[in-house]
């Protein structure tokens, strides 16, 4: 039980998905520039990380691996997780149309948010269970949408602030998320085994 | 005609970089940075990948209808990714084991994407297979100038480890700028990365301004 907690805190701190892995950058400074946007699209990404993590172990572990297919991976994983991608756009216009309005055109590109892909990825290189693959996909996306709503609360006061012309939109945007990686380095003392 | 193959060259490699412009591939130009020659090594793979996969697209442009048009060039992006993660594989094993994770992510690095949706599809095949290779060539100068600033001010080397990408013969490449203890470690960690791009940014709307052109203020950061 201490390991999986450790190893949860471990994936959503101290190797954050967004500012350690550099994973999920576009949407990183995409849609971050109101907090219910990035918390919407946080919540839709968790979601999607992890059913297709889990799928996709199952696709390694039963499909892959027992046959040899090593080199389809990217292509079957990208295949899962567009269809992952799919289902979560069925239910999220279902379940709260006004959400879907927000996230528009992020929603479907979730497909194309390495975050997804390199989890699932990163998941097959560490030959973990799959229960351990579920929880470090979750605890994944969540560090991943804390990071998202944080840096949209910091884009929400930097929209009132004066900036250089030459510095005005994504420079400033960079720099304040180099502060914030900056500031996360400091969970990289916490032990995690 | 010529000027049209100019026009396409410039956009690629400078006026609508795909980094510094677009800011679109950010993964791996973070990710990649760390060092000159790793920027470089990242960048002419996905370049391959750009130009293999415009080049298809283009030519089955005419048979791939508007609904399924996203599958169909993922699924093609996805094939020409996974060529270039054997081929490196096999023949660039040193550079395959640092890139790793990265390469098999070029698959939704959103660049070859964007440029599949705003050009390949509509264009005849020699223009698009332009377009691949010059927005390549643009993204990896974009990356080996980013890693070439952090890799002085981190580690105070340039081009380290050339000779393993490129051969013995580049060994003359690999300078040592700075005593070994002088790197500031920050610029090789996380936080480095989004900084030196920050200010790059900004370094190229200084140029463009100098050059009497109105700085691009958005920034396609709204694509994926």
């Amino acid at each position: 039980m201490k390991e999986y907690a450790l190893m949860m805190i471990g994936a959503a701190l101290v190797n954050n998905v967004i500012l350690a892995r550099f994973l999920g950058l576009c949407s990183f400074m995409g849609v971050t520039t109101r907090i219910d946007t990035a918390a919407g699209m946080g919540l839709a990404t968790t979601f999607v990380i992890t059913v297709s993590s889990m799928a996709d172990w199952a696709v390694q572990n039963y499909l892959l691996a027992p046959f040899g297919l090593g080199f389809l991976r990217t292509v079957t994983f990208i295949l899962v997780i567009a269809s992952a991608v799919q289902f979560t756009e069925l239910t999220v216009r279902k379940v709260s149309p006004s959400l879907f309005q927000m996230l528009g055109i992020y929603l479907p590109l979730i497909t194309t948010n390495c975050a997804v892909l390199g989890v699932a990825l990163l998941l097959v290189e560490s030959r973990l269970s799959f229960l351990a693959s579920a929880l470090f996909a979750f605890a994944s996306s969540l560090g991943y949408s804390l990071v998202m709503v944080i840096f949209a609360g910091l884009r929400e006061r930097l929209a009132l602030a004066t900036v250089p012309r030459l510095f005005a939109g994504p420079p400033i945007g960079f720099i304040v998320a180099s502060l914030l990686a900056m500031a996360f380095m400091g969970f990289s003392g916490i032990s995690t085994g | 005609m010529a000027n049209a193959y100019v026009k396409i060259a410039r956009d690629g490699l400078w006026d609508n970089n795909g980094v510094f412009s677009m800011l679109l591939g950010m993964c791996p130009t973070m990710a990649m940075t760390t060092s000159a020659t790793n920027g470089f090594g990242m960048g002419l793979a996905t370049a391959a990948v750009m130009a293999a996969s415009s080049l298809l697209v283009a030519a089955a442009r005419n048979a791939i209808t508007q609904e399924v048009r996203i599958p169909v060039f993922i699924l093609i992006v996805a094939a020409m990714v996974t060529l270039v993660d054997l081929a490196m594989n096999a023949w660039m094993h040193e550079l395959y084991k640092v890139l790793g994770l990265f390469i098999p992510l070029i698959v939704s690095n959103c660049l070859p994407l964007a440029r599949l949706e705003a050009f390949a599809a509509k264009a005849p095949i020699v223009p698009a297979l332009v377009d691949g290779l010059c927005m390549g060539i643009g993204f990896t100068i974009a990356l080996t100038a980013i890693g070439a600033v952090r890799e002085i001010a981190g580690s105070g080397t340039l081009f380290a480890d050339a000779s393993l990408l490129l051969g013995p013969s580049f060994r003359f490449m690999e300078l040592r700028l700075l005593p070994a203890d002088r790197g500031v470690l920050m610029m090789i960690l996380p936080p480095g990365g989004f900084l030196v791009t920050g200010f790059l940014v900004v370094v190229k709307r200084l140029l463009d301004l100098r050059a009497g052109k109105e700085i691009q203020m958005s920034g396609a950061h709204a694509v994926a």
